[in-house]
């Protein structure tokens, strides 16, 4: 169990090294820097940068040193919470960033609840009356939500909620705390929000996880031992809440690591449908405006967040399945 | 597992047809097992429907996709009757003529008229497969006046036909899905391959970095890639681009199949016996190893592909995939990605349409040859 926990532990080290390399690489591949840019923007409004003040910014910002150096420097001071100046933006990205995060993970983890909340009795209930309506229903229900990409979701639904509700779906507060102080009634508000991104987000994991779940559980439902149980006189209810479905549920938690990833990918798009206040379009307004520092990091805070999850949710399968806890004894 | 749930069994009973099973070739047999499932075969044809729509992309177009006029900024589709007043099949569409009064300079609506339709009428010029020089399309008007135009599903803001504009989208984007795919099916089964065949140090390495791989969201790695394309880069570079951008992320699925079915086909007997019988190593890949796990690649591939297909879609509605003037379906949906735009023109919309379709086609397709792909099983 101790190796199966370092092993994990050590991945997940590994995995957040490559996310900082790559994170970086982003930062790095646009050719010319952001002083070129500066330049560039400065010439386009009429006024020039002159050669020696390019280079003394570029002295200032650090550019003209080797590539390593600057990765060197940039993990080390990412490391002290230090996350660099956006250029764009002339703030701290700390600054730019702030709450955005925060939205970002509470969407992903809402969307995650949700799938969870969706998946299991339904995966439970298509298994037990296989072939049944509901089963029929559900499987092509999941099927749309396997093919729909969740942005065209969003899009159909703002499309109808504007058409037949005159209302806009998008956003996570409305208008009146959309800039107010936190309390409780933001709060409630924020929680009247939160349900329409989460499941346009979930929909596409819950219809995998229940066709997992139906798979899973009705392999399990033929074993002899919920015959015996049967036999036994055992409650219908018990038969199958009691251990097939226990069984079942030990794939349902490793998909979650590969779910989670899913998740906060869609959670970028979605957000630019829905306007909602998640590092998603800054995201895309920071790449498009070359604003590296602010891209690099983002994609680096992000990936950092994925792998976390991940491993929690790996920690979670080791707890709720004792096989693995044994296996590694 | 789906193809139970929707393809009946129809078990053909007589001692003749256990016979045909018998001697029948695998492809056969697959091609019998497959033929039950009848939403994978309903998918089939509709994934060759898509894919004629692309070869045919400008002949089936009705006015150039890149014209744009002003004067007929969010025209609204119009709908073709197939009847005249007397009852004959004579299609046509009703356009309404608007002029400028060139004493008042204001905008005067001229009645509503009919305009027939015709096939096979000359249009703008392009080269069918690259080849031959025409300027032949399937549908047009008989007769216009100036002005007058066949807009099947209504125009954008900057008066482009949309019909065409999907036309030549369906193209761009099923071939982009296609090249992706056949690029992560190659460093799947290279990389899935030496996995499985070498063990040891060099298969850990692979395992791990799958498993990196598809712990990383993918989405906003390809945003921070595909936004570092030089913004001077032509059409076709950038298409090559993102092609290589989507695939570099998508191969790890095809990869872990390749590998699982390597290991797991090591182990059998006829792999045993060509060993026994003095075949070497590269003859018994693929000759006796590669026959059993092809059908489970191509099952694997076109799961592969909507993914891909998404993807671009993806990328190009955020903007930062392909560029204007390249024509996709996600630079069509970028149109219609504010609400204003919804409200005034929900017509553009409807470029959603063949990504679902084709994304649900490809799923069902990639289900039923899953389930053909170990017809003896």
């Amino acid at each position: 169990m101790i190796s199966f926990f370092v092993r994990r532990l050590l991945l997940a080290i590994l995995t957040m090294w490559v996310v900082s390399v790559l994170s970086y690489v982003i930062i790095q591949l646009p050719p010319g820097d952001f002083v070129d840019t500066y330049i560039s923007q400065q010439s386009a409004s009429g006024s020039t940068v002159s050669a020696a003040e390019a280079q003394s910014l570029r002295e200032l910002y650090g550019l003209d040193q080797p590539v390593w150096i600057q990765y060197g420097k940039w993990i080390t001071r990412i490391l002290t919470g230090d996350f660099g100046e956006s250029m764009e933006w002339r703030q701290p990205v700390k600054d730019v960033i702030g709450d955005r995060l925060w939205f970002t993970v509470l969407i992903s983890v809402a969307a995650l609840l949700v799938t969870w909340g969706l998946a299991l009795p339904i995966g439970i209930y298509s298994a037990v009356r296989q072939y049944s309506f509901g089963d029929y229903a559900f499987t092509l229900i999941g099927f749309v939500g396997l093919a729909v990409p969740n942005f065209l979701l969003a899009l159909i639904i703002m499309y109808l909620s504007f058409r037949y509700l005159g209302a806009n779906a998008g956003g996570l507060f409305s208008a009146e705390f959309e800039l107010a102080p936190w309390s409780w009634a933001k709060l409630w508000d924020l929680i009247k929000h939160l349900p329409l991104p989460s499941v346009i987000l979930a929909l596409g994991g819950t219809a995998q996880l229940i066709r997992i779940m139906r798979a899973n559980l009705l392999d399990e439902l033929r074993r002899p031992y919920v015959v015996t149980a049967r036999a036994k006189g055992l409650p219908e209810r018990w038969v199958v809440l009691k251990y097939p479905v226990r069984a079942a549920l030990n794939p349902f938690a490793s998909t979650v690591a590969y779910l989670f990833p899913y998740l906060v990918s869609g959670s970028v798009i979605i957000s630019i449908v829905l306007s909602l206040p998640t590092v998603g379009p800054l995201l895309v307004r920071s790449l498009i405006s070359q604003d590296m520092f602010l891209a690099g990091t983002i994609v680096l805070l992000l990936g950092v967040l994925t792998v976390i999850g991940t491993f929690i949710s790996d920690l979670v399968l080791m707890w709720v399945d004792p096989r693995i806890r044994h296996q590694m004894d | 597992m789906i193809a139970r749930l929707f393809g009946r069994t129809s078990r053909a009973d007589s001692a003749s047809a256990e016979e045909r099973f018998a001697v029948a070739s695998q492809l056969q047999l697959t091609w019998w097992r497959f033929r039950r499932h009848k939403l994978a075969l309903a998918s089939g044809v509709i994934v060759i429907l898509f894919y004629l729509v692309a070869a045919f992309a400008d002949f089936l177009a009705v006015n150039d996709p890149q014209d744009t006029d002003s004067r007929r900024s969010f025209a609204p589709p119009q709908v073709i009757s197939l009847f005249d007043d007397d009852g004959s099949f004579r299609p046509y569409v009703t356009v309404i003529r608007a002029r400028r009064d060139p004493r008042t300079f204001r905008m005067v609506f001229d009645q509503s008229s009919k305009v027939y339709l015709t096939m096979f009428t000359p249009g703008y010029n392009y080269t069918l497969f690259g080849l031959f020089e025409t300027n032949i399309h399937l549908l047009g008007l008989k007769d216009p006046q100036p002005g007058d135009g066949l807009y099947l599903l209504g125009t954008d803001r900057l008066g482009r036909d949309l019909w065409s504009r999907m036309m030549v989208a369906t193209r761009v984007s099923l071939t982009i899905g296609l090249a992706g795919v056949i690029i992560s099916l190659f460093l799947g089964i290279l990389l899935g391959g030496i996995s499985a065949i070498y063990g040891g140090v060099v298969d850990m390495a692979i395992q791990r970095t799958i498993e990196i791989i598809r712990s990383m969201p993918t989405i906003p790695l390809w945003m921070g890639l595909a936004a570092a394309l030089p913004s001077d880069w032509s059409v076709m570079q950038i298409y090559f681009a993102i092609t290589v951008i989507i695939a570099l992320l998508a191969w790890t699925d095809l990869a872990r199949v390749v590998r699982g079915k390597f290991l797991s086909l090591r182990e059998e007997d006829f792999v045993t016996a060509a060993e026994l019988a003095g075949a070497g190593q590269l003859r018994i890949i693929f000759r006796h190893m590669l026959p059993s796990f092809l059908s489970h690649i191509i099952a694997a591939t076109s799961l592969a592909l909507p993914a891909m297909i998404i993807s671009e879609t993806s990328l190009s509605f955020l903007g930062l995939g392909l560029r204007p003037p390249a024509i996709s379906w996600g630079i069509l949906l970028q149109d219609a990605q504010n609400i204003e735009a919804l409200a005034l023109a929900p017509w553009l919309l409807m470029a959603a349409v063949p990504v679902i379709v084709i994304i649900l086609a490809f799923n069902f397709l990639g289900d039923g040859l899953r389930d053909a792909a170990d017809p003896y099983g």
